[in-house]
């Protein structure tokens, strides 16, 4: 592996070697390494391109991570990923793409994940994107994910995109049965001319089902964002939405955070605050020996965090 | 040791520093109080540099810091903690107590700033600093920056508004702390009699006009004058110059 795949890996998986229990990687549209466990076993789709992970009902404390990394430019990488996870299961889950582009050429990976738990089943799953190199190809990364929640079932997702993707549309949709919970957050920071859409649409169809939807985001320079979020609450149950963003330079965010109560007993909430760092955060940095410039990168590494 | 020479400070046709010349003795515990509105807030950022002044000189340890900005006079030596202190999504207290003392601490410093204001560490380290905490929470994290952060001249603006529940002894222990410790000087804006008791020098701030500096005694004339001034002023928290 050279240094850039090392890099990229390091970034979007914090992993410098192959980790512990199951793996999978992807570059440049090909699997490279694959290792599956007792209980966690991984097979490619014969369909079409992508993987079939299974995770065997009360696995625990095991990991499966599923990395993609494009280095050539001009790629252009569709991906199919299913997560069945079995029964009681707990598992962390982390996948991402890494786009290294350094010529004229557009680079995009596609990845379409979809998520079903069984009852009771649990799972973290986190996903980062992230793109470098200094060519003038755009790095463009859509992904989808299906989240299906049998009863009791849990779902944590963490999103981190913070550099150098020029375009993004990231589509969430989830379908939560009774007692489940569906917990949601992405964090983006986007510079220069990048644009970044998220779409989240989510279902509490069980009695008891519920989500939290949390976006935090950093809109530099020129780029834009833009946040969509549908929650129905068809049963019983509790949804929030959040979307905080901080705005700087002539970076543009717009948040249309919407509820939408089908049931007499839907609790829904949503909250939307966009603005600049405050100026009373930055004197109070500075009065503690920051300069501006640090005490703007504190604000917004702690708020990204 | 710090001075102000002829500190004049005017907005919107209102001049709430009139003229301002003051010599505060290093380590000294210093209260400034006053009426609302006769320019204690004003006269505290002027000194942190939050506010400039229209005219006049700020000397600190012999050195002309009028033009100095914020951070540099935070390096030199001067710390503010704000009446209202501010809050920051995602940064915790632990962060907040770090940046304060520009260094990584030991975790058992961090808990012991926190058990001085009266906190429980173990609740508190990994909080963060926002709407998640009361009003009095916030004060107390402030004061234990500060006292985290270690500065020659330390200005606190109303420490005692908003921190009922702790008692103020031991806001007055923290106090004697940082001047052991840090042999440093603290600037109190105060309303409070029990914090004036105790400075060595107090400063009455009357329409943006120095009206007297000295021991209590001093400065209140008679004990009925002290009582009937102290009771007026306790009247009037939570109001910003």
């Amino acid at each position: 592996m050279n240094s850039i795949e090392k890099k990229l890996l390091k970034q979007i998986a914090d992993i410098e070697k192959t980790p512990q229990g199951a793996y999978n990687l992807r570059e440049d549209g090909k699997k490279v390494e694959r290792k599956t466990t007792a209980n966690i076993d991984i097979v490619s789709k014969t369909d079409k391109d992508g993987m079939d992970i299974i995770i065997k009902e009360n696995t625990k404390n095991e990991s499966v991570h599923i990395p993609v990394i494009l280095t050539k430019s001009g790629m252009k990488d569709l991906v199919y990923n299913d997560f069945f996870v079995g029964k009681n299961a707990d598992v962390v889950i982390v996948a991402g793409c890494g786009i290294h582009n350094s010529s004229c050429d557009t680079s995009q990976h596609d990845g379409i994940h979809r998520f079903f738990l069984e009852e009771g089943a649990k799972v973290k799953y986190i996903e980062k994107h992230y793109g470098e190199g200094d060519g003038n190809g755009k790095r463009i990364l859509n992904p989808v994910t299906e989240v299906y929640l049998k009863s009791g079932a849990f779902l944590e997702m963490e999103t981190v995109q913070i550099k150098g993707v020029d375009s993004t549309v990231r589509t969430t949709k989830g379908e939560i049965d009774k007692d489940a919970t569906l917990i949601v957050k992405e964090k983006i920071m986007t510079h220069g001319d990048q644009d970044a859409k998220t779409f989240f649409e989510v279902n509490l169809n069980g009695e008891n089902s519920r989500t939290n939807v949390i976006s935090r985001s950093v809109a530099k320079d020129n780029s834009k964002q833009e946040f969509v979020s549908k929650v129905y609450g068809n049963n019983v149950c509790f949804g929030h939405v959040e979307c905080d963003a901080i705005i700087m330079d002539k970076g543009q965010v717009s948040s249309l955070p919407q509820v939408t109560a089908k049931h007499i007993d839907a609790s829904l909430t949503h909250e939307a605050a966009i603005g600049k760092i405050a100026g009373e955060q930055l004197i109070k940095l500075m009065s503690l020996g920051l300069t501006e410039k640090e005490a703007e990168e504190q604000i917004i590494n702690g708020f990204l965090k | 040791m710090l001075e102000l020479k002829d500190i004049n400070f005017k907005r919107d046709g209102k001049q709430i520093l009139n003229n301002i010349n003051l010599k505060l003795d290093t380590k000294k515990f210093i209260a400034i109080t006053g009426p609302n509105g006769s320019g204690k807030s004003t006269l505290a950022k002027i000194i942190m540099g939050i506010e400039m002044p229209d005219s006049g000189n700020i000397i600190f340890d012999g050195k002309d810091i009028t033009k100095l900005s914020i951070t540099e006079r935070a390096k030199l030596g001067i710390g503010f903690a704000f009446q209202q202190p501010v809050k920051f999504k995602g940064l915790t207290v632990k962060d907040m107590i770090n940046i304060a003392a520009d260094t990584e601490l030991k975790m058992k410093e961090i808990c012991d700033y926190l058990s001085d204001v009266g906190l429980c560490a173990k609740e508190y380290i990994e909080r963060e600093v926002d709407n998640s905490l009361s009003g009095g929470e916030l004060k107390r994290i402030e004061i234990a920056m500060l006292e985290a952060k270690k500065s020659k001249i330390t200005i606190f603006d109303e420490p005692e508004a908003g921190i009922d529940l702790w008692s103020f002894n031991s806001l007055i222990q923290v106090f004697k702390k940082m001047r052991e410790e840090i042999q440093g000087t603290i600037i109190t804006i105060t309303h409070q009699e029990r914090i004036l008791d105790i400075a060595d020098e107090i400063v009455l701030l009357v329409n943006g006009k120095i009206e007297k500096v000295g021991k209590k005694e001093e400065v209140f004339e008679n004990k009925k004058f002290v009582a009937s001034v102290c009771k007026f002023l306790e009247k009037g928290e939570n109001v910003n110059e």
